[in-house]
């Protein structure tokens, strides 16, 4: 611990001209960043710019093509996540990797050193999850805690190896606004102990609000170093982007038409032992409104999409109805028929199969909606696979689909160009009811900023759009309507211009009283 | 020091259609190795082995005759495999559709009509349906895994044919043999080309093949298939349905199996016998993988396996070598091929890890 005698001024760890080369793709290109001690330094970039990549390289997941990275004045060499804890990083990654059997301590003694014992972990664990203010039981079963509390585990995890630096990877994706506040006070508590935090984000507003610097990635390379208070919203995306990020206009959306989807006290049991079960949900979606369904990840979203889309029907019919006919019982494809779409959340795999290319990509969810176009000879079922390129290029066109070639297997697509593909498959039909899961996750601003253009334009052209979604800049972006789900119970329904942010948050929390109003249940 | 395999970024066009000849290139080298280790000279054997048999008509035939049931439950089984059903028992389909199709020329050998060979036909084909069933039963409603039922199905099919052929269905003519009486002649297959032995079997093989091809080629039921090999959530998505695709998967290439086994049984051995497949049903699968799961691949690589049978043969006799170089090559084979696309999609990285460092971390 020679190094920690050093001047304040000198960094804690300096990169420089760090490479990452996959194949011949450079997943970063000659990054140069320096972390001071006692600071929280931002890396923003959108997805794909290689954050991820970096902070791998720096907690010895990845093994950099070219560069140095230099901790405490000394060059090093970080062969493993295990070396790198031991010179003082600590990381919570984006996904956790936590046993949802196991309890909180037992986790927690799966990373550290063999021979320290269960009740001497849970202690600690304890101790210090209460001195930072975030608490924890040690012998909770992590199956049975919110995604917050997972959370916790984690930077409990990494905090009690000691970090010098500790990298924190998108962690507000997964929290309310509240849960944020919290994370954030601890941050500070951190940096007021001395400690560097490494902040990844995309949400400009809170890297504003707690970081002292900021580097900006775009395409491997830095495009941007500044401190992010000095800039506003725009610079800052700008830097990100390369440009201008067009503005989502919702204006025209607020007359309501017919009912056009329903679901009359929804309930579906989970279907596996840790999936969510859907308990009494209502709603109501009428031609040219956007009702937004907010939510902390994990609380329903999924399985309200797959009950609603007809993935997996529901037990009678009367709970779910397109255009007022109840629909319940019937498949993904008969209320396709009906005129519904759906964007599932999931691209590859779900939405898409990334081997396959885009036109068959655009078979898979339309081959009996437009069966008439797209298939001949009868029983056989041909596939004209003329008049799918012909639709396939009418949607890429419209969609502004940025590929290589004509028609590419939909996997070599950005998620950002492909996302913009499997909406354009669904708006290219005009459906009347169009059901979208995370509409733009993990997409860059350009293209999201499109998406949500265009799930307000089909809303104003008369159709009923119901957008599930995390992200609670893209809610207040598009709808016109907003409920919340938690624990798979969804809020009652309030027009947007009426919810503040923090009445959104107690929602998230499950913090509200079901009322059984005529407005959501008993209009009929 | 470890081995990982690391995902190449992009695949080579080149080397995965030159996959099947650098495996078949490969197996040739090591089988001539094999045959140095024997004592044999390796260029005289491997001709023996791979060309003699191709030099006289009658041989073709031969091939002919042996490559029928392997591209018949070949491209029944490329159907499986590409929508995710694992379908190992395509030995037992293959029996159980020769015994179901049995059934007329054995016990109601006095029927004389032209309609018995069409009906011994489908029943064959129904046999190994129904025998498929039961692993497709098991997977779709119970969710076993195909892979061990459909295995351990060939063995129950075999030892009931065994029981059949000793029992109730021995030829009473027959001086005890364990065999049944020998077909009449409307219920035996007739020979395809006037030059030699080759039967109908043959021409149902390519038939099937061809059908199946322009199934996954050109209608949509092709591409249910493939989007649900793929992803089964994308396939839901799509509204298809993966239970029902085990359904027609398994049944499918059971009824193929089970044609292939009537075929054989009506065209080439004309009786039941405790023993009526050198395994084609397993053969199969490596010509299922040799033939990258195409239907027109697949007619190649049926002839390519049918060969090793008939050099296995052509060894004994002119090498002296056990028939069991017939199984060393299919497995040289499979191994080559299996690993020649590996190699295609990764690349072994040896990673020599620097072990001082952990070895600290780990010491408490």
């Amino acid at each position: 611990m020679s190094a920690d005698g050093q001047s304040a001024s000198g960094p804690l760890l300096a990169v420089g001209q760090l490479t990452k080369l996959f194949g011949t793709f450079a997943a970063c290109n000659g990054i140069d960043l320096d972390i001071k001690p006692g600071e929280i330094h931002a890396l923003l970039g959108e997805n794909g710019a290689g954050k991820s990549t970096l902070v791998k390289m720096l907690f010895g997941v990845l093994t950099p093509t070219s560069g140095e990275i230099v901790w405490q004045g000394q060059p090093v060499r970080i062969a493993s996540p295990s070396a790198a804890r031991k010179l003082g990083i600590g990381m919570v990654f984006q996904h956790f990797s936590l046993f949802e059997a196991l309890t909180v301590a037992e986790n927690i003694a799966l990373s550290m050193a063999p021979g320290i014992s269960l009740n001497r972990i849970a202690e600690e664990a304890s101790a210090l999850s209460h001195s930072y203010g975030l608490p924890l039981d040690p012998k909770a079963h992590v199956a049975d805690l919110s995604v917050g509390e997972r959370q916790r585990i984690e930077i409990v995890r990494a905090l009690l190896q000691n970090p010098k630096l500790i990298i924190l990877d998108e962690p507000t994706s997964v929290l309310t606004p509240q849960e944020a506040d919290r994370l954030f006070e601890t941050l500070n508590k951190l940096k007021a102990e001395g400690r560097s935090v490494l902040y990844i984000s995309h949400r400009l507003e809170e890297v504003q609000r707690i970081c002292d610097r900021a580097t900006v990635l775009r395409h491997g390379r830095v495009t941007g170093a500044c401190d992010p208070r000095k800039e506003t919203p725009s610079s800052l995306a700008r830097m990100m982007v390369g440009s201008d990020v067009a503005h989502v206009s919702a204006e025209g959306t607020s007359t309501k038409g017919a009912v056009k989807l329903e679901a009359r006290h929804l309930s579906a049991s989970a279907r596996t032992p840790f999936a969510v079960s859907l308990k009494n949900i209502c709603l109501k979606v009428h031609a040219g409104e956007v009702l937004a369904i907010a939510g902390v990840a994990g609380n329903g979203q999924g399985e309200l999409f797959d009950a609603l889309s007809g993935e997996y029907p529901a037990g009678s019919d009367d709970v779910v109805r397109i255009a007022e006919k109840p629909v319940g019982t019937r498949g993904i494809n008969a209320r396709r028929l009906m005129g519904a779409g759906f964007v599932p959340e999931e691209r590859h795999g779900h939405a898409a199969v990334s081997a396959l290319s885009l036109s068959d990509n655009l078979v898979l969810a339309r081959n009996q909606s437009d069966r008439r176009a797209f298939l001949g000879g009868g029983v056989l079922g041909l596939i004209r696979q003329d008049a799918v390129k012909r639709a396939t290029k009418r949607i890429s066109q419209a969609m502004d689909v940025r590929k290589s070639g004509e028609n590419p297997p939909a996997g070599s697509l950005s998620g950002g160009n492909l996302q913009k593909f499997i909406v354009g498959r669904e708006l290219d039909r005009q459906p009347t009811v169009l059901v979208v899961n995370q509409p733009t996750w993990g997409v860059d601003a350009g293209a999201a900023s499109r998406i949500r253009q265009a799930l307000v334009d089909l809303a104003k052209s008369g159709s009923a759009v119901l957008v599930i979604s995390q992200d609670l800049d893209e809610i207040f972006e598009v709808a016109t309507e907003i409920a919340v789900i938690s624990e798979g119970r969804l809020s009652d329904i309030y027009p947007a211009a009426e919810l503040s942010r923090e009445k959104i948050g107690l929602l998230m929390g499950g913090m509200y009283g079901k009322t059984e109003s005529a407005e959501t249940a008993h209009a009929h | 020091m470890r081995i990982e395999l690391e995902k190449r970024p992009n695949v080579s066009k080149l080397f995965s259609i030159l996959s099947p000849v650098i495996a078949l290139v490969l197996t040739m080298i090591f089988g001539g190795v094999m045959f140095l280790l024997l004592g044999k000279n390796p260029v005289t054997a491997l001709y023996s082995f791979f060309i003699e048999p191709l030099m006289e008509v009658w041989s073709l035939h031969e091939l002919a005759i042996k490559a029928a049931p392997l591209i018949l439950i070949g491209a029944g089984l490329s159907v499986c495999y590409r929508s995710n059903n694992w379908n190992i028992g395509a030995e037992g389909q293959f029996i159980m559709g020769a015994i179901a199709g049995s059934i007329l020329p054995v016990v109601f050998h006095e029927w004389h009509s032209p309609l018995v060979l069409p009906l011994m036909l489908l029943l064959g084909m129904l046999g190994g349906a129904l025998f498929a069933g039961l692993p497709a039963f098991l997977k779709a409603h119970l969710n076993t895994n195909e892979i061990l039922t459909s295995l351990m199905l060939v063995y129950v099919a075999q030892l009931f044919l065994d029981w059949l052929v000793r029992g109730p269905w021995r030829n009473p003519g027959g001086l005890n043999f364990p065999e049944t009486r020998t077909f009449d002649p409307v219920a035996i297959l007739p020979e395809m080309i006037a030059s030699g032995r080759t039967n109908w079997g043959f021409g149902f093989a390519i038939l099937a093949a061809i059908v199946i091809w322009f199934m996954m080629r050109y209608t949509l039921k092709g591409f249910e298939i493939t989007v649900l090999g793929q992803s089964e959530r994308a396939g839901r998505f799509a509204g298809f349905s993966s239970r029902k695709m085990i359904w027609f998967s398994m049944l499918l290439s059971g009824a193929l199996a089970g044609l292939a086994g009537i075929s054989e049984v009506s065209g080439a051995i004309q009786q039941l016998r405790p023993v009526i497949s050198p395994g084609y049903g397993f053969t199969a699968i490596i010509v299922a993988f040799l033939g990258r799961l195409n239907p027109l691949g697949i007619v190649l690589a049926g002839l390519v396996l049918a060969l090793t049978y008939l050099g296995g043969e052509a060894a004994q006799l002119s090498l002296g070598v056990s028939d069991k170089v017939t199984r060393v090559f299919q497995g040289l084979l499979l191994f080559f091929v299996l690993s020649c696309d590996t190699l295609i999609h990764y690349k072994i990285k040896l990673v020599w890890s620097n072990l001082t460092g952990t070895a600290t971390e780990g010491a408490h």
